[in-house]
């Protein structure tokens, strides 16, 4: 009981989180598994959107960038994101040490959100690779506005993360998690892509006004999910 | 006596039914605008108040399961669910009939169609989730309704950016006689039509958890294998 009533201070607080979080990404460092393959899956993503949607219109001319990049780039960040996602949470249930993390003294929301921290990380870690590529590919804009392209990709990826974290936890113990994780997922996340979609977009066609206004969008979005999921984690994530 | 009363409302319902396919076929006037396919507007539109009061039954049982984990909240959020489905599919059938009326299309990527589809596809997923998840899966269903619950503003609120073809509210205040009575005898059957199928689903739903945690305490003192 000492130890979840240390935890009620701030400091001690993001020092369990960051503990956790830290865990995830040593052992990823030691693997390089997720990293590799997520990166891989991205990038293989994005070659069969080019090959399905860029084509030439009569006039000879190449479809507008700027309307397709952005959606290429967000579902290629979504599919990693979820691959990611089940195998972080496919490594505790191998190893049979999400009870002890549950038994551990640190408050179950600390566990959460240090796992949502490392797939961030992960997921951060793609789009580093997947931005460059679209601009080196399709010649898009991506670097024009640097602020609002960190800002929609920070803040997206937190969402997905949060959101990720909290259905892929409570799916750990269930049966066929894998297809189920995406069927939860996506329906709660589509205003996310939204967002993510259209401000990126907005970056493009130079209209930076309206990628701020969709920002704000990913504020509220992520602030709202991060309270439903503090709040469900806790009660719904049970041995 | 709750017993006489499902029947009495079940009776009701019959009755009602049959009333209103009189009203709605003859007593009703053809639109002008619209003429004949402006029936199935009293279809439509019932399916859709059953769907998002199913949605909205669903979501608060499950917040209340998430905060108590009682097992009769359970129940109820899974009934829900299933009804939602049924009436979110009866809904978009109705609704793309007569949007290709209307419009032309079958389809069209408004607001309200959006955020209607997608709140359909978050209860499939619940119903899915539900069926396919195996022991623990209500937790997880609990979570989905839950943040589904919070999604829908969020849904709305981004998709309204393209325009909207869908006919305001300020058509139903604007019914006139037996095109009124038509449309508001329909709501309410449907209604109590939703609130009758609950509370069958919700009985079986109930039966279930009490025969599986018996069957549970059973196998606990080892009375059979």
């Amino acid at each position: 009981m000492s130890g979840r009533r240390r935890t009620t201070e701030g400091v001690g607080y993001l020092r369990h989180v960051s503990a956790i979080a830290w865990k995830d990404l040593r052992i990823e460092f030691r693997s390089r598994e997720i990293l590799y393959t997520m990166t891989f899956f991205a990038v293989m993503v994005v070659l069969i959107f080019s090959f399905a949607f860029l084509k030439e219109n009569k006039d000879g001319n190449v479809v507008e960038v700027a309307d397709i990049a952005p959606g290429f780039l967000w579902v290629a960040v979504l599919f990693a994101g979820t691959l990611g996602l089940s195998r972080a949470f496919d490594r505790e249930r191998e190893g049979d040490t999400m009870r002890g993390l549950l038994l551990s003294p640190i408050p179950r929301s600390a566990i959460f959100l240090g796992k949502a921290v490392a797939i961030a990380t992960f997921m951060l870690v793609v789009e580093a690779v997947i931005v460059p590529l679209i601009w080196f590919f399709f010649a898009a804009p991506m670097f024009g506005e640097p602020l609002i392209l960190v800002c929609t990709l920070l803040l997206g990826t937190a969402g997905i993360a949060i959101v990720g974290s909290v259905f892929a936890g409570m799916l750990l113990r269930t049966r066929s998690r894998d297809v189920l994780l995406p069927v939860v997922l996506y329906p709660i996340l589509v205003p996310l892509l939204i967002a993510g979609i259209k401000s990126i977009g907005a970056m493009m066609h130079g209209a930076p006004q309206e990628s701020w206004f969709w920002i704000n969008f990913l504020i509220v979005y992520d602030a709202l999910f991060l309270v439903a999921a503090l709040w469900t984690f806790e009660s719904l994530v049970i041995e | 006596m709750r017993r006489n009363l499902f029947y009495a409302a079940a009776a009701l319902c019959i009755a009602g039914f049959a009333y209103t396919q009189y009203l709605i076929f003859y007593a009703a006037p053809i639109d002008r605008l619209l003429m004949f396919n402006q029936k199935i507007f009293y279809y439509h539109v019932p399916s859709a108040f059953v769907l998002f009061s199913a949605v909205i039954t669903c979501g608060i049982s499950s917040v209340l399961y998430v905060k108590g984990r009682q097992g009769k909240h359970d129940d109820i959020a899974s009934a829900a669910g299933e009804l939602a489905v049924l009436f979110g599919a009866i809904m978009l059938i109705t609704g793309s009939i007569w949007g290709k009326a209307a419009w032309g299309k079958w389809w069209q990527w408004d607001a309200r169609l959006t955020t209607s589809l997608l709140l359909w596809m978050v209860m499939v997923g619940y119903v899915l989730v539900r069926k396919y998840g195996g022991p623990g899966s209500e937790r997880l269903a609990a979570g989905l309704a839950v943040f589904g619950l919070a999604d829908v503003p969020l849904i709305y609120f981004s998709v309204r950016i393209w325009r909207t073809l869908h006919p305001k509210t300020s058509v139903v205040p604007g019914l006139q006689g037996p095109m009124r009575t038509a449309f508001w005898l329909s709501v309410i059957l449907w209604l109590v039509f939703f609130v009758l199928m609950l509370a069958t689903r919700v009985g079986t739903a109930r039966a279930e958890r009490l025969l599986e945690e018996t069957r549970e305490r059973g196998l606990d003192e080892g009375l059979f294998e």
